[in-house]
C-alpha cells in the first residue's frame, strides 16, 4: 500500500502526501478540493465531542422542547411531537425522514464514533469497527440538526404574532448539539483514524 | 491560480490505482481482476475507478426530481384552519406571507432554501452532465467548484420540511387555529432527498477525464 500518495476525490490527481503543520489544510493543486487536514488529537477531540453529543441528545429527548401559550392554555411539545403528529396525518414518509435527519442519524453517527474511537483510545478494537466507521462517515451529510434548528427559528417567527412561544430545556440542549456536531465534522480527520487502524495490522 | 506542472500530472485512474471512496486508500488495480466486486482492504468499501454508471444514474435521479418538483410547488404544504375557514399555502405563498408581514430576512431565507437552491441544483447538475457527455474542456476548475457548492448547499432545502413539522407540532387540534401538513411537502421532501442522492452519484472526476485524454501538453 502506498501511503505517500494520495488522490484527489474530486479530480483524481495524484499527489505526494507531505506532513502538514498542525491545524493546516492541503488542497488539490489542480482543482482546489480539500485533500487532507492535520488536526492534532483528532481521536481524543472527536471522542469527547461524540460523548457530549450523546448526552445532549438524551437531554433533548427528556425535557420539553417548545411550549406554545395561547388564550391562557399552554401546549407543550417534545422533540418528536412533530414526527408523531405528521404520522397521524398520514405523512408517515415525511415523519420518518424528519425523525431520521433530526434525531436517529445524529444518534447513530455519534454512537458509531464512540464505538470506534473509545476502544481505539484504550488500544482495543471491537468487531466490525471498520464497517462501523465507514457507516459513520457516510451518515454525515444526512445529519441535519442545524437545518432543523433554523426551521424552528422560522416557525417561531411565523407564530410570534398569534401566540407566545416558550423555549424549553430540550431546545437549548438541541442548540448545543448543533454546535457539537459541527465541531465533530471539523475535528474528525478520517484519514488519521484509518491510518491508525492500519498501524494495528 | 497558476498551474505548475513540475510533477507527473497523472490521475490515480491512469496510474492503475483505485481511490477508495470510503477511506481514500490507493489500491493497485489487478490486471486479472474479473467482473466481481473488488473491495478496499482497509475499510471494505466496494472499489471503483469511477462511480458506477454515474452519468446515467444522475440523469435518472435528476429527471425524477424535476417531475416531483412540479407537485411540490403546486400543491399546498400547509393547510391552516381558523374558526372554520381553511387556507392552503404553497411554498411560494408561504414566502409571500413573510414578505407581507415584514419578515424580509425570513422570506429571503425560505425563498433561497426552497426555490433558488433546488432549481439551481437541477440546472447545475444537468449542465455538468451535458458538459461531460460532450467531453467539454471548458473551465474544469470552475465546473468542479460549482459541483462542490451544489453538494454542500443542497441539504439546506430540507428547511421547509422542518418548518412544516414544527408548525404542525405547535398548532394543533383543540385550539382555535390548527395547521395540517399538505401533500406538497411529501413531493418537496422527495425532491430534496433525490437531488442529494443525485449529487452523490455524480462523479466530478469525469470532468477531468476529458482534460486528460490525449493530453500531454497543457492547453490554455
Amino acid at each position: 500500500m502506498m501511503q505517500t500518495l494520495i488522490a484527489c476525490h474530486e479530480c483524481d490527481l495524484l499527489h505526494r502526501a507531505q506532513p502538514l503543520p498542525e491545524n493546516s489544510k492541503a488542497r488539490c493543486r489542480r482543482c482546489g478540493a480539500l485533500l487532507y487536514v492535520h488536526f492534532p488529537k483528532t481521536i481524543e477531540r472527536s471522542l469527547a465531542l461524540a460523548i457530549t453529543g450523546l448526552v445532549l441528545l438524551i437531554i433533548a429527548n427528556i425535557y420539553p422542547f417548545l411550549s406554545l401559550e395561547s388564550q391562557g392554555t399552554i401546549l407543550e411539545t417534545t422533540l418528536i411531537t412533530g414526527t408523531i403528529i405528521l404520522s397521524e396525518q398520514s405523512m408517515a414518509g415525511v415523519a420518518m425522514l424528519v425523525l431520521l435527519t433530526s434525531m436517529l442519524i445524529p444518534s447513530l453517527l455519534l454512537g458509531a464514533l464512540v464505538y470506534v474511537l473509545w476502544p481505539m483510545k484504550l488500544g482495543h478494537r471491537l468487531p466490525a469497527h471498520r464497517r462501523v466507521f465507514r457507516l459513520a462517515l457516510a451518515l454525515r451529510p444526512w445529519s441535519m440538526t442545524e437545518i432543523f434548528f433554523l426551521g424552528i427559528l422560522v416557525s417561531v417567527v411565523k407564530l410570534a404574532k398569534m401566540a407566545t412561544i416558550i423555549p424549553g430545556t430540550a431546545l437549548f440542549s438541541f442548540l448545543a448539539l448543533v454546535f457539537v456536531l459541527a465541531a465533530v465534522n471539523t475535528f474528525l480527520v478520517p484519514i488519521t483514524i484509518w491510518e491508525k487502524m492500519d498501524s494495528w495490522r | 491560480m497558476a498551474m505548475t506542472r513540475q510533477h507527473t500530472e497523472h490521475s490515480a485512474a491512469r496510474s492503475g490505482l483505485f481511490n477508495c471512496h470510503g477511506c481514500s486508500l490507493l489500491v493497485r488495480r489487478m490486471s486479472a481482476a474479473g467482473r466481481g466486486h473488488v473491495r478496499c482492504p482497509r475499510c471494505g468499501a466496494p472499489l471503483h475507478i469511477r462511480k458506477p454508471n454515474s452519468v446515467v444514474r444522475t440523469w435518472a435521479l435528476l429527471i425524477a426530481a424535476i417531475i416531483f418538483y412540479i407537485p411540490a410547488n403546486l400543491l399546498p404544504v400547509t393547510i391552516t384552519t381558523y374558526l372554520g375557514s381553511t387556507q392552503s399555502d404553497t411554498i411560494m405563498s408561504g414566502v409571500i406571507f413573510f414578505m407581507q408581514t415584514g419578515s424580509w430576512g425570513i422570506a429571503v431565507i425560505i425563498f433561497v432554501a426552497s426555490i433558488v437552491v433546488p432549481i439551481a441544483k437541477l440546472i447545475v447538475l444537468a449542465g455538468l452532465l451535458l458538459s461531460i457527455q460532450r467531453r467539454s474542456r471548458w473551465r474544469p476548475e470552475e465546473r468542479t467548484f460549482l459541483y462542490r457548492v451544489t453538494e454542500l448547499v443542497g441539504r439546506w432545502s430540507m428547511l421547509d420540511v422542518f418548518v412544516v413539522t414544527v408548525l404542525v407540532a405547535l398548532v394543533r387540534l383543540g385550539y382555535l387555529t390548527t395547521i395540517e401538513a399538505g401533500p406538497g411537502i411529501v413531493y418537496f421532501a422527495a425532491v430534496v432527498v433525490i437531488t442529494m442522492i443525485a449529487a452523490m452519484t455524480f462523479d466530478p472526476r469525469l470532468i477531468w477525464d476529458a482534460m486528460e485524454k490525449n493530453d500531454e501538453s497543457p492547453v490554455r
